[in-house]
């Protein structure tokens, strides 16, 4: 039992704080089910107990002593209400969100290296230890954490003569003790004599293959103490077996090996192998088939299969790299398959089809790797109900969760993104719109406002929504605010819409007073920048005295999307496939100028913007002339209709998105950069600016064409 | 005879340190992470799924109701040092205990002890 010193706990510890996130969340879940009403109070306050349990037991063996101290509190108090010593009133409840606060604090500090001030959650500990009736209320001492002392052997000097008889209780083996092993061990300690005493043995044919029958008498010469011989039957001593051991000769202290045990009464063991025995191990002594010790699960073949299926742990640097090296394969192919899409598949079947099939491969290589990435929005939902009771508390109102769509699947990396914007719009709902009680019952609605939460795949993307039976937004207070900021000219006409959608400017902010909520203004813009910078857009819509409902929509991946490829003059653009409504070559009369808005599409009685993109990209040699060129009706987020005039359409394509942040800086107009198959570098359009951009270009043209006319 | 060892724990950080001891020590693990693909992996499939989850000691009864697994040694982690445990996991017939927090030499010795 040399010591190991490459053992190195430390390899360890990301897998035990990984965990430890994991618990930590699961456990705020289950509390606040718990505080909900749980159906199952017991099985969650097990669930409970059982995360603060696997904390400890982790932290334990890193000794983290303080959050080991600390934990132990927190679960002898779980049980006090497990086994009924306690009750889960509302505030229990708290004291465990507290609880499990402080111990995410812990976890941390573990984590990071830093050391906690010694109090740090001393009020919580104690508030845990009053839920431990009486008796329990000491936050005992957790477990020991430091190592056990390698079993003691013990250290007298010289050698002594011991005595040993080991008689196995029939169940002996039972336990999966087997005394031949016991018999090796002890040999292992010195010279040793084996005497066997078969007498208890029945005939054979009453024999019990699984019942121990021999016991034995042994004398060891050994240097080892007392304590090295009963360690040897420590699992078996007492129960499973008689045990006794004399020295012959003087007395030695007994010792104490607590750091294990075995159970158990040594078995019949079949032969006595090892030692020497002065009873002729006679035939068919050995009933008991040695083959019982096998140890668990022999061999991979019994269905270790089994076991890891349900999923594995992968770091996501790793998943990143599949997903790159993914996307550049998806460049090849298409690449591949522009080389030879001047080859007819007569003269060459096999390349034709054989291209084909790795298209359609790559395709659904894609796929799974996203699949990958993928995980349930539940993930970012979980928050949302501590958040909204929190702060319901906090602002004296009353508001219930409502969610839906929790096990929508979306990238990860969109996950993340999500975070903060989703806490921001809940906030803000609880803040802005629903009102007190009393405001909502003097408006006939029920005290207890509800925000809705949800998520749904739409069109291939997932659409998120926030929503509430609130006030709705203050137009009126809004546009106020917003010339009062310069943000609108005084006199503008705006729409409801427009109206709407001010909130999200930068600096913004209607509360009248600052809160500890929101009302700093830094909220809603800040949502809609993580929000685009994920590739998603946020809308917002209102009913003054309903309700405002935000609407989230993002990209369901980040590396990846289906685009239309189109053609302005030289340049290459691409347009991604959910956008497009359809595309047509207007005549001469559904192209129009209107005054005062600019070029118009009509269509089917609908008056469409047009949008040159030439104009708004300065490209020359494009088709200028509307009736000439394709329009391309796409469709914003927002649900609005705009035309884009292009030369022409080149087709379907995916397209895998390389970020113009990161490799360049943020355009205006332009979401992304792809690699085309023949190495070109294209542009993809970010529809919903490309409208924005428009309005403003064709507003100054107008402007300028009055001026102009003014001038005359 | 290859020895082989089944690690059964929630805890992926616990599993982890056990197989990478065990491994260390020539030893083959499996590891299982609840109770029942820990019956899986002993058993083959013939095992009533319909339990969501089971504790170690009822884990250590269902073991030893195969007959094959009569005599097989079976360890039960824990970290209370108290008796009660150590008593409970007796009466379900396990071979013997280790408590939690351990070292790698301890756990090598006691697994050496009963699958050396």
């Amino acid at each position: 039992m040399a010591e190991d010193q490459s053992y190195d706990l430390s390899r360890f510890k990301a897998t035990y704080f990984e965990e430890c996130s994991e618990l930590l969340a699961s456990a705020e879940e289950t509390i606040a089910r718990l505080q909900e009403g749980s159906e199952h109070p017991e099985d969650d306050l097990n669930a409970l107990f059982r995360c603060v349990h696997s904390i400890k037991g982790g932290g334990g063996a890193f000794a983290f002593e303080d959050l080991v101290h600390f934990a132990h509190v927190f679960e002898t108090s779980m049980d006090a209400l497990r086994s009924g010593r306690a009750q889960l009133t509302p505030h229990v409840g708290d004291i465990l969100v507290r609880g499990n606060d402080v111990l995410g604090d812990f976890v941390r500090a573990a984590q990071e290296g830093a050391t906690l001030p010694a109090d740090h959650g001393a009020e919580v500990k104690a508030l845990l230890a009053g839920i431990i009736s009486g008796e329990a209320a000491a936050p005992a001492k957790p477990a020991p954490t430091a190592p056990a002392a390698p079993v003691a052997v013990s250290t007298e000097p010289g050698y002594a003569t011991w005595k040993i008889r080991l008689i196995p209780a029939a169940g002996l083996l039972r336990t999966g003790n087997d005394p031949l092993l016991m018999i090796r061990e002890l040999a292992s300690l010195g010279e040793m004599n084996v005497a066997v005493d078969r007498s208890q043995l029945p005939p054979l044919a009453e024999m019990d293959a699984q019942n121990a029958y021999l016991s034995w008498t042994f004398t060891l010469v050994t240097d080892k103490g007392r304590g090295a011989i009963e360690e040897v039957f420590e699992f078996v001593a007492g129960d499973s077996a008689d045990v006794v051991i004399e020295q012959i000769g003087a007395e030695v202290d007994a010792q104490e090996g607590d750091g294990w045990g075995l159970f158990a009464p040594l078995p019949p063991a079949a032969e006595t192998v090892a030692a020497p025995t002065p009873v002729a191990a006679s035939a068919g002594a050995t009933p008991p088939p040695a083959a019982t010790h096998a140890p668990p699960a022999k061999g991979g073949d019994t269905g270790a299969g089994g076991i890891h299926t349900s999923s594995i742990r992968v770091d996501l640097d790793r998943v990143d790299r599949l997903v790159n090296m993914v996307g550049e394969l998806v460049i090849t192919q298409a690449m591949l398959g522009q080389q030879a899409s001047g080859f007819s598949i007569e003269s060459h079947p096999e390349l034709v089809q054989g291209l084909q099939e790795l298209s359609h491969h790559t395709r659904e290589l894609q796929e799974s790797v996203m699949a990958i990435r993928a995980q349930p929005i539940k993930a970012l939902f979980s928050r949302a109900p501590r958040l909204v009771r929190d702060l319901s508390a906090k602002l004296n109102k009353q508001a219930r969760l409502v969610m839906s769509g929790e096990n929508t699947e979306v990238d990860k990396t969109v996950i993340e993104q999500l975070s903060d914007p989703l806490t921001h719009l809940i906030r803000n709902s609880l803040d802005h719109g629903i009102e007190t009680p009393e405001e909502r019952i003097a408006q006939g609605k029920p005290a207890e406002g509800t925000i809705h939460l949800g998520a749904e795949h739409r069109s291939g993307r997932v659409v998120i929504q926030v929503s509430d039976d609130g006030k709705g937004i203050d137009r009126k207070r809004v546009l106020e605010k917003a010339i009062e900021k310069g943000l609108v000219d005084r006199g503008a006409q705006l729409t409801d819409e427009q109206i709407d959608q001010m909130i999200f400017a930068p600096g913004f902010s209607t509360a009248a007073q600052v809160s500890d909520v929101s009302g700093r203004g830094v909220g809603m813009d800040v949502v809609r920048r993580n929000i685009q910078d994920v590739g998603g857009r946020v809308v917002v819509q209102s009913t003054p005295g309903e309700g405002s409902r935000f609407i989230l929509s993002l990209p369901l991946t980040l590396a990846v999307m289906d685009g239309m490829l189109v053609a302005v003059g030289n340049e290459r653009y691409v347009l991604p496939l959910t956008n497009i409504v359809e595309s047509l070559r207007p005549n001469a009369q559904q192209a129009r100028t209107l005054v005062n808005v600019g070029d118009v599409l009509t269509l089917r009685g609908d008056y469409i913007r047009l949008i040159r993109l030439y104009d708004l990209f300065g490209i020359k040699n494009a088709i200028t002339e509307t009736t000439r060129g394709l329009v391309v009706v796409v469709e914003t987020e927002g649900g609005d209709r705009i035309g884009l005039l292009v030369d022409e359409l080149l087709g379907q394509q995916q397209v895998v998105i390389k970020s113009l942040d990161s490799n360049y800086r943020p355009v205006e107009g332009i979401s992304a950069a792809t690699i085309l198959g023949d190495g070109r570098v294209a542009l993809i359009l970010d529809v919903g600016a490309l409208r924005i951009m428009g309005e403003r270009l064709n507003r100054s043209q107008v402007e300028a064409a009055a001026n102009a006319e003014a001038a005359e | 005879m290859a020895k082989c060892v089944l690690a059964v724990d929630d805890s992926k950080t616990m599993r982890d340190m056990v197989s990478f001891t065990l491994r260390g020590a020539g030893y083959t693990v499996i590891e299982a992470d609840n109770g029942v693909n820990a019956l899986k992996a002993l058993v083959g499939q013939k095992v009533d799924v319909n339990m969501p989850e089971m504790d170690g000691i009822t884990l250590v009864r269902k073991i030893r109701g195969q007959p094959q697994h009569a005599g097989t040694p079976v360890l039960i982690l824990t970290t209370e040092s108290d008796q009660s445990k150590k008593d409970e996991g007796r009466g379900a017939g396990a071979t013997g205990w280790i408590v939690k927090p351990f070292s790698p030499e301890k756990l090598l010795q006691i697994v050496a002890k009963v699958c050396p």
